[in-house]
């Protein structure tokens, strides 16, 4: 058993070095826990000897639930293809890594490519109208008084694109989307949080790269 | 009149009428009636009453004229009755009259008594009508309700007045509704709940019962159907009484409820069950506030069930919102009585604003506004239910049914209404909230008038972002937030918008959540709106100031800034700045101070402490919490916008000895220097202004022209256009110039001719510190010589005649500084300039006239005619010697200084002792200031010289005083005593008070002194003394 971990060290360390070459905002020893962290999430394989392919969007979801306190489901499966860069429904060690490079420590740059991404829920390059509802559908209380009770939520979406759809095409692409970030920050998660709070950023981190480092 | 004298009137329990104002309207309403009728009315007058009216009267036979047989006190009239008996009888002290026209008669008579003859005769004869009319038409009259029954009356009355006394019986009756109209009148305006508040919570009440199992009451009525145009429901007299209706309520758990809303409130009657009852009017449990607090406490099951009611839900519809405006109005405008239309509206208002107050959410801690809690517009139960904070979660849980809601809108809408007491309503309550009251008025005033039709278009499009705010989760309300920063939030429109539709509720409401967007959002709005005064006002009487100095904790940099931001601009006026003090705002602003590596939070906090800093509470406090070091530290910031606010606080500061003392020592002084010659015309101003208040102290001074400050002030006097920092610049060139050394450093760079320059057509505060700075630079005979041949006396002169004081203080100064100079005195005097200071005498002013005494000097002594300058002034030298009775030693000094010159000419010296200047001075010479002590030996020493003076300052007892003089630790005062003692010891009387009170010895020191003057003035003192010992010697061996 020692020498299966002393194997497994071995090569989470050669993994983590070849990753750290790839991936912003992590040294080598911080790639080296989120591998450790990812197995530990991953669990035993079912059937050992089996290679298993990543976090699939269960899983996924669970943590983005609660470590993260995500609960807009609409969002966590955005974030989920967000971070599933190669689309097979798994969220591999690599992409794992690569995501939370941004999630946790993301420049604006970075974070307004993601946001965008979470958004843009057919992933056509753009976030329409009709996305914009969707992911806005919840989030104002109804007005049963009045004939149309979706009239506020539409009228919102109005307002949105009024403020960001520079282009006036009636729908926000990346450069409009980007654009309006840049003027006003707060603009970035405008259609629901897909990023953690910095309070949940601290306890993950701490919990990753301090506990994991003090066997 | 039978109703209104029986039930409107106050009787006291022995039959007297109550002096209320009430009974004197009525009293003085029948006595009109009273004096007119035979006028009116001159064949009812006539009618005799079936019974005399009699009473005690003050009247006696003497006032009785013709028309009357009077023998000795008994009086008669004249006129009589069908029987021939009088229609007036007095046998004193008791009257016993008739008819109507007797009555007016006697009214007529009574003269300026004639209304207690009304009283009395009232309180006497309770029941007029049925000694005037009879019974049975008294009867009548009393059920107001029956005109048909009269002529059945009159049927029966077969005598052949009876349509007289019918006609009678109806002027009666229309007379008394018109007596209760009146009455009604003067009480609606007393008024505190009205009949729209009580149809509006009847409305609530009816609402409630509906709902099958889980309705509150059962059922609500109207005792009445019949609604009178001012919407009450009570009979007349009763209305008379403030009772607006009746009502009977059903609740679920206990009997029905008898109620009566009156003006003062709801209560328990004896059971009126319906319309027209003659009794249960009475009173028969404890009064309420209003409908509601009564139903709480009659039906503890309405109370339990009332308060499950969630009256946080849910804002109005905007749509319904208006409908409910316009119906109010509507009714006002049917409304007959006009007085109270405006508070109504007022009220409405509020609670329009109250409305949208209510953010949805389940939160449960509901707590009254504080706003309207100082305001007194809450009723004590506290109905004004406004749930302070959301949580976005919470607003998804609480979706309520349709129809559940709108009650609980109206119901809201309905408590808002009825909680509030129309402003002004009742004397006692104004008192006692006087002062909230008054803030309250101011901030009415300030709004607009407003009326829905001509409100802009941004007025629609915030309320309805306000909605959404409302009812938004995080996602929602960053993105209106955001939405509505794009108004133009620096526009009064949108900001009074953002407030009247209750959207500010709503932002500072959100400080309070742990969302970090919104606050950041919310934040950004405050900092924006709050440049406007009533914003600012309204943020702290809803408590949001605390909310905002809350997050000055925040680990978020972005809030930090925006937070002290947002209170650099509402913390404009001091109840705010008292707030962030008690908050412990200050303390959290310094250590933003300290934040180095975000300059952007340091340099907001810096903001927020120069509008605090203008509480001097607040600058101790910032001392306290060691601001002072961090401002050093960021006045070496090379960043404008940070020195800015830096420099402003430290000026603003700079008030305080603590903080010139700092300034001076913490090495502050060559920053503020090097920031004279910033390209930044406010940061030059305002270290400008900080040289200025720290220049007073020599070593700030000798700094400033060790780091070479004094030729970039001199350039500031180039930005004449500017004359705020004309005024800062000007300010310090004047206090650096009292340092003889900056003076010729100022010189090196021309600033005596530029000043010179700024004489004219300058704001007074840059001509006081102009003025100022040309006295300190005239004490130096080159600077004296430059004003005038650039021109500067001339215009010195004219400020002579303004009326500024502190301006006054410095010109005479600085004419006076310029009258030490021959030539230039040559141009007062041609300027009439003695004239015009020695006017400056007669000026309230205490540091004015001494000022004005002590430029008196320079002039007289260099004038050419002194003598018959001063003399040409008529009545100068009264002024002059009755300004010796001042109580104020600056302004003696002065005086006697200008009376020591004055008295070098003799002629102007006779005149002063005419006007009695030896005893005032005598009566002076018991002072203990030496710089007084100086000048009045001076003056006395030169009033001397005219007549018997010695000899009546000696019998003035001026002379031991004196004598004390020369134990002063001050050399001048000895010179000056020594002269003065010199003059005295002419007379032989002085010489042995002088020595008996020891003079010699001190003399004789002084002898040694190396002052020339002063040795000849001992010496000859002591010549004086000795010739009289020696003269005295020698008579006594003569004899």
């Amino acid at each position: 058993m020692s020498e299966m971990s002393a194997m497994n060290r071995k090569l989470i360390q050669t993994l983590a070095e070849s990753i750290s070459k790839h991936v912003e905002h992590f040294n080598k020893t911080e790639v080296e826990c989120l591998i450790r962290e990812f197995n530990v999430l991953m669990g035993e394989p079912a059937t050992p000897g089996r290679a298993v392919t990543g976090l699939d969007r269960g899983k996924f979801r669970s943590i983005l639930h609660n470590i993260f306190g995500m609960t807009d489901d609409m969002i966590m499966d955005g974030v989920f293809r967000s971070f599933d860069k190669d689309n097979d429904s798994f969220v591999s060690m690599k992409e794992w890594i690569e995501g939370l490079s941004v999630f946790l420590r993301g420049t604006l740059d970075e974070k307004i490519k993601y946001c965008f991404h979470v958004y843009d829920l057919n992933g056509d390059n753009y976030i329409s109208r009709e996305e914009m509802f969707h992911m806005l559908k919840n989030s104002l209380i109804r007005q049963p008084t009045e004939e149309d009770p979706d009239e506020g939520i539409k009228d919102l979406v109005e307002i949105t694109l009024k403020k960001m759809d520079h282009d006036h095409d009636g729908r926000l692409s990346f450069a409009d989307f980007e654009m309006a970030v840049r003027e006003e920050n707060l603009l970035l998660e405008a259609f629901g949080t897909c990023l953690p709070d910095t309070m949940s950023i601290e306890i993950f981190e701490q919990h990753v790269f301090q506990e994991q480092l003090e066997p | 009149m039978g109703v209104s004298l029986t039930k409107a009137a106050l009787w006291t329990s022995s039959g007297k009428l109550e002096f209320t104002p009430m009974n004197e309207s009525l009293l003085k309403e029948i006595l009109s009636f009273v004096e007119q009728f035979s006028s009116q009315h001159p064949q009812e007058a006539e009618h005799v009453f079936e019974e005399p009216l009699q009473w005690s009267t003050t009247l006696v036979a003497s006032d009785f004229k013709t028309d009357y047989d009077i023998s000795d006190s008994d009086v008669q009239s004249h006129e009589k009755d069908s029987e021939g008996h009088p229609l007036l009888r007095l046998s004193p002290p008791t009257v016993y009259v008739r008819s109507f026209s007797q009555l007016s008669k006697l009214v007529h008579l009574a003269d300026d008594k004639k209304l207690e003859e009304v009283r009395a005769c009232l309180e006497e004869n309770r029941d007029p009508v049925v000694k005037i009319l009879g019974p049975c038409f008294a009867n009548v009259l009393e059920r107001e309700d029956t005109d048909t029954d009269v002529l059945g009356l009159a049927d029966k009355d077969q005598a052949k007045d009876s349509e007289v006394k019918v006609k009678l019986f109806h002027l009666l009756q229309t007379t008394d509704k018109l007596f209760l109209s009146k009455l009604l009148e003067e009480i609606s305006e007393q008024v505190r709940l009205d009949p729209t508040t009580v149809k509006n919570d009847m409305e609530l009440l009816k609402q409630l019962c509906s709902g099958g199992e889980k309705r509150v009451l059962k059922s609500v009525r109207y005792t009445s159907d019949y609604e009178f145009s001012n919407g009450c429901r009570a009979p007349l007299w009763r209305q008379v009484h403030g009772e607006i209706c009746y009502l009977v309520i059903e609740p679920c758990d206990t009997d029905n409820l008898y109620i009566t809303c009156s003006t003062a409130g709801v209560f328990l009657n004896g059971g009126i069950k319906q319309e027209g009852e003659e009794s249960g009017y009475e009173r028969t449990s404890d009064m309420y506030e209003d409908l509601l607090t009564l139903l709480k406490s009659q039906s503890p099951y309405f109370a339990k069930n009332i308060n499950k009611q969630d009256f946080g839900v849910q804002e109005l519809p905007s749509t319904q919102r208006i409908q409910h405006v316009e119906s109010v109005d509507m009714e006002e405008q049917g409304q007959p009585q006009r007085s109270y239309e405006q508070q109504e509206k007022n009220v409405h208002d509020k609670a329009r604003q109250q409305h949208t107050l209510n953010k949805a959410g389940g939160e449960k801690k509901y707590e009254p506004c504080p706003r309207w809690k100082n305001l007194g517009l809450m009723s004590p139960c506290g109905y004004v239910i406004i749930p302070c904070k959301i949580k976005a979660e919470e607003k998804k849980s609480s979706k309520s049914s349709g129809e559940e809601r709108s009650v609980k809108i109206a119901l809201l809408s309905v408590l808002f209404l009825f909680s509030k007491t129309p402003a002004g309503a009742l004397p006692v309550e104004l008192s006692s909230e006087s002062s909230s009251e008054s803030e309250e008025e101011e901030e009415q005033s300030e709004r607009r008038p407003e009326s829905n039709t001509d409100l802009p278009s941004e007025y629609w499009q915030i309320q309805k972002l306000v909605k959404y705010l409302k009812g938004g989760d995080q996602t929602a309300t960053v993105l209106t937030l955001c939405a509505m920063m794009d108004f133009n939030l620096m526009q009064e429109t949108c900001q009074l918008a953002i407030r009247d539709v209750g959207g500010l509720e709503v932002l500072i409401n959100l400080l309070d959540t742990d969302e970090v967007k919104c606050k950041i959002g919310s934040l950004k709005i405050l900092r924006k709106i709050s440049h406007n005064v009533q914003i600012r006002r309204t943020i702290v009487d809803m408590g949001g100031l605390q909310s905002i100095v809350k997050i000055l904790d925040s680990p978020v940099k972005d809030l930090k800034a925006l937070a002290a931001e947002t209170i650099a601009n509402v913390a404009r006026f001091r109840r705010a700045r008292r707030t962030v003090r008690q908050y412990g705002g200050i303390k959290k602003l310094v250590k933003l101070l300290d934040c180095e590596k975000d300059v952007e939070v340091a340099r907001c906090g810096a903001l927020a402490l120069w509008s605090c800093s203008k509480s001097t509470k607040n600058k101790e406090a910032i001392r306290k919490a060691g601001g002072i070091p961090l401002l050093g530290r960021l006045l070496k910031s090379p960043h404008e916008n940070m020195l800015i606010p830096v420099v402003g606080t430290l000026q603003e500061c700079a008030s305080e000895e603590s903080y010139r003392i700092a300034i001076q020592t913490e090495g502050m002084v060559n920053d503020l220097v090097k920031n004279l010659s910033s390209d930044n015309d406010e940061l030059q101003m305002h270290c400008a202004s900080a040289i200025f208040k720290c220049a007073e102290d020599k070593q700030t001074r000798d700094l400033v022209r060790k780091y070479k400050g004094l030729q970039p002030l001199v350039s500031l006097l180039a930005k004449a256009n500017n004359k705020q920092l004309l005024a800062a610049a000007t300010g310090a060139i004047w206090k650096c110039s009292i340092s003889i050394e900056n003076v010729a450093k100022f010189q090196e760079h021309k600033a005596l001719e530029t000043l010179v320059g700024l004489l004219t057509d300058q704001p007074e505060e840059v001509l006081v510190n102009v003025v100022g700075a040309l006295g300190e630079f005239a004490q130096i005979p080159d600077s004296k010589a430059t004003i005038r041949k650039c021109g500067g006396i001339k215009p010195l002169v004219n400020l002579l005649t303004g009326t500024n004081q502190a301006l006054l203080v410095n010109v005479t100064k600085a004419v006076g500084a310029c009258a030490t100079d021959k030539e230039n005195m040559a141009i007062i005097d041609q300027l009439d300039g003695v004239r015009l200071v020695w006017s400056l005498l007669k000026n309230p002013s205490a540091d004015v006239q001494s000022s004005s005494a002590w430029a008196l000097c320079p002039c007289i002594e260099n004038a050419k005619d002194a003598g018959e300058m001063v003399r040409s002034l008529v009545g100068g030298l009264e002024l002059i010697v009755n300004l010796l009775k001042s109580t104020n030693n600056e302004v003696l000094a002065s005086i006697c200084a200008a009376i020591a010159k004055i008295a070098k000419d003799k002629e102007n010296l006779a005149v002063l002792t005419d006007h009695g200047v030896v005893p005032l001075l005598a009566k002076l010479t018991n002072t203990t200031d030496d710089r007084l002590r100086r000048h009045l030996a001076e003056a006395i020493g030169h009033c001397c010289i005219w007549g018997s003076n010695r000899a009546s300052f000696g019998e003035a007892g001026a002379v031991a005083p004196l004598v004390r003089y020369l134990k002063s630790k001050d050399s001048t005062v000895h010179q000056s005593t020594a002269m003065a003692l010199y003059q005295l010891s002419k007379d032989p009387h002085n010489c042995i008070t002088m020595h008996e009170k020891g003079v010699v010895k001190p003399l004789i020191h002084i002898m040694g002194s190396n002052d020339e003057i002063l040795q000849e003035a001992a010496a000859g003192c002591v010549r004086n003394i000795r010739l009289l010992a020696l003269a005295n010697r020698k008579a006594r061996l003569f004899y």
